[in-house]
């Protein structure tokens, strides 16, 4: 996001000394904006030096003594590890293969409809859902998804007349309900970009295949799905370079000791390693945690890249 | 847009189809959402004995006043109330500034100050770092904790300095130079007023945020009195069964056991109404601030 070409502008030719000077003010509003990004972003950065340590809570981070790549072995040489990193993989791909998509999918309908006011009707309800916060989502799902009295206990006792299985109480089901009500929660949200992408569409293209002949279905594939791809690249990339990011705050509260075999991701992890264990390993957390965020650093990378090389648009 | 009735055999096929699935995931958000409404005005007895379909079932306010009978509920409401306008506030000061600062052509570094920013959208130190720069400048257990580390949003700082370059024309800068207007003054008497729809769109963001976290304050925050509502909604709903000291009316503690239910679905109403009674307020800017955001700065 970087932005090249700065257009000249009147004190360009003047010394740089000079120009600094004429816009003290400027810097003057950054100096709080740049204390914050020193003390709350780059200080926590480097306290990364702690996943190469043993921290010793009297020594402070930089009094601990060095232990080299020993935080790393011990996370990899645990039989936790492999089950962590399953376990993000399985759920991050599963919701990138069902999240990315169905957004599109629901934008382009959308925009296929005809009548203004039942589009706008279903647009303004699909959002509602992303301003539940996690605690009311996993709550919700506790409720509604309860085999005895809640909606599905209910509807399946209605239409089989039969006990529901305990969803909830199996693990193999969790990255199901994880995925799932994500695409509940979020669809519309996520389509907004997708909508206004395609509302922007060139109209005398659709007037001229009609004339050609082409059916609506035609049209979607040949005029809508080539207006929303560089929106949907930049997605893309974003999502990928996310993928290790896994919603751990909906995560931890879905947790339970029935699914932990399933639902136990990297970053859940983290925490209880670091945080909420009896005995606090800093060290490791931190360094569990840096391992996430260089895997998430290089996919972005990557996917940054093939995107420039396949389409020439991407992030940086 | 071709009417239906003049559409060939294929269009009325595909418009049908559409129509039916948009209808059908239309249903599927908008039916757990009455559902929850409905069974927060039910009896706790017809909620746990799974009556409730659509409607309400022997109409009944027993799971609002439970809630509202509920010390904690009303000490998380005011704390999360005053850490969503204190928080929001601070975001809204932090980003702005920095957002007018870096829109600026002319100032020198430019480029550089954003890498900075940008840099720490996609790598950071993670939870422990964090936790423990927050011990350090001694922001533990403090309401601080929940506004300060979170002050800017990098990604809504882009958003907003890419809507002050866009939509504010440069020859305004140009004019007001000449006028002698300071780059301060230019900030408070031109930028500001002309960005009413990126505040609309950043303090809708900055304050639904703020209502619903609960990570920060469970990691920072210990004592009861300054949980946020969040919290205590954590407290009870992944509960399976309500902690009767948490309610002081002695004939409802003894019907507790049947109210669970009831008072959980009370409980998401009474916490999600504040957010939904804004966003009507904000609502037009909204899909222009989420497309100023796809745009690259």
């Amino acid at each position: 996001m970087t932005t090249k070409g700065t257009i000249p502008h009147a004190g360009g030719g003047a010394p740089l000394g000079r120009r600094i000077l004429e816009r003290w003010q400027l810097y003057l509003l950054l100096l709080l904006p740049l204390t914050w990004l020193v003390l709350f972003c780059y200080v926590p950065m480097s306290g990364l030096v702690l996943a190469f340590k043993k921290y010793n809570a009297g020594l402070g981070i930089w009094g601990s003594p060095w232990v080299g790549l020993t935080n790393f072995q011990n996370f990899f040489s645990s039989y936790k590890s492999g089950m962590v990193i399953r376990n993000t993989l399985t759920i991050s791909l599963y919701s990138l293969l069902v999240g990315f998509p169905i957004p599109i999918i629901f934008a382009l309908l959308l925009n296929v409809l005809n009548g203004k006011k039942y589009k706008k009707t279903i647009q303004t309800v699909t959002y509602i859902p992303y301003f539940f916060s996690t605690v009311i989502m996993v709550g919700l799902l506790f409720q509604l998804l309860d085999y005895r009295i809640g909606l599905y206990g209910t509807l399946y006792r209605m239409l089989t007349g039969g006990v529901a299985p305990n969803i909830l109480a199996s693990g193999t089901n969790f990255k199901h309900i994880y995925v799932w009500s994500g695409v509940w929660q979020s669809t519309g949200y996520n389509a907004i970009i997708y909508i206004a992408a395609l509302s922007t569409a060139d109209v005398s293209l659709h007037e001229a295949a009609m004339i050609d002949g082409a059916n609506r279905f035609q049209r979607v594939l040949h005029i809508d799905i080539p207006a929303i791809l560089p929106t949907a690249s930049i997605m893309l990339i974003l999502a990928v370079g996310n993928i290790m990011n896994v919603g751990y705050e909906k995560v931890l509260l879905m947790q339970n000791n029935l699914n932990m075999n399933y639902s136990e991701i990297i970053s859940t992890y983290t925490y209880k390693v670091g945080l909420a264990s009896g005995i606090p390993n800093f060290s490791l957390s931190t360094a569990i945690g840096m391992f996430n965020s260089l895997v998430n650093f290089t996919l972005l990378v990557i996917t940054n890249f093939v995107s420039k090389k396949l389409n020439g648009s991407g992030i940086f | 847009m071709q009417s239906f009735k003049h559409m060939g055999r294929d269009d009325k096929i595909f418009h049908v189809i559409v129509f039916v699935i948009l209808t059908l995931f239309f249903i599927a958000v908008l039916y757990p959402c009455i559902f929850v409404i409905s069974a927060s005005f039910s009896s706790g007895t017809a909620v746990q004995t799974g009556r409730v379909v659509l409607w309400p079932v022997d109409l009944s306010l027993e799971g609002y006043k439970t809630v509202f009978n509920t010390p904690t509920v009303w000490i998380g409401y005011r704390n999360s109330i005053l850490y969503t306008i204190g928080g929001t506030l601070i975001n809204l000061f932090m980003t702005l500034i920095a957002a007018y600062a870096l829109s600026r052509h002319d100032l020198p570094g430019r480029n550089g100050i954003m890498l900075l920013f940008t840099f720490t959208m996609f790598f950071n130190g993670g939870l422990i770092p964090m936790y423990m720069q927050v011990q350090n400048l001694k922001l533990l257990n403090s309401p601080l904790s929940l506004m300060l580390p979170t002050a800017i949003s990098v990604y809504n700082m882009i958003v907003a300095r890419t809507f002050i370059i866009n939509t504010i024309p440069g020859e305004l800068l140009e004019a007001s130079k000449i006028d002698g207007c300071s780059d301060l003054r230019y900030f408070i008497s031109v930028v500001l007023p002309l960005s009413k729809a990126i505040i609309a769109v950043l303090t809708l963001f900055y304050a639904v945020g703020h209502w619903n976290s609960y990570f920060n304050a469970m990691l920072y925050l210990y004592d009861k009195n300054l949980y946020p509502l969040t919290l205590f909604l954590r407290e009870i709903l992944m509960s399976t069964n309500i902690d009767p000291s948490t309610v002081s009316d002695p004939e409802l503690q003894a019907r507790l056991a049947d109210m669970a239910a009831v008072i959980k679905y009370a409980l998401i109403m009474v916490s999600v109404v504040p957010v939904l009674l804004i966003y009507p307020f904000v609502q037009k800017y909204f899909v222009t601030g989420v497309m100023i955001g796809s745009v690259k700065g």
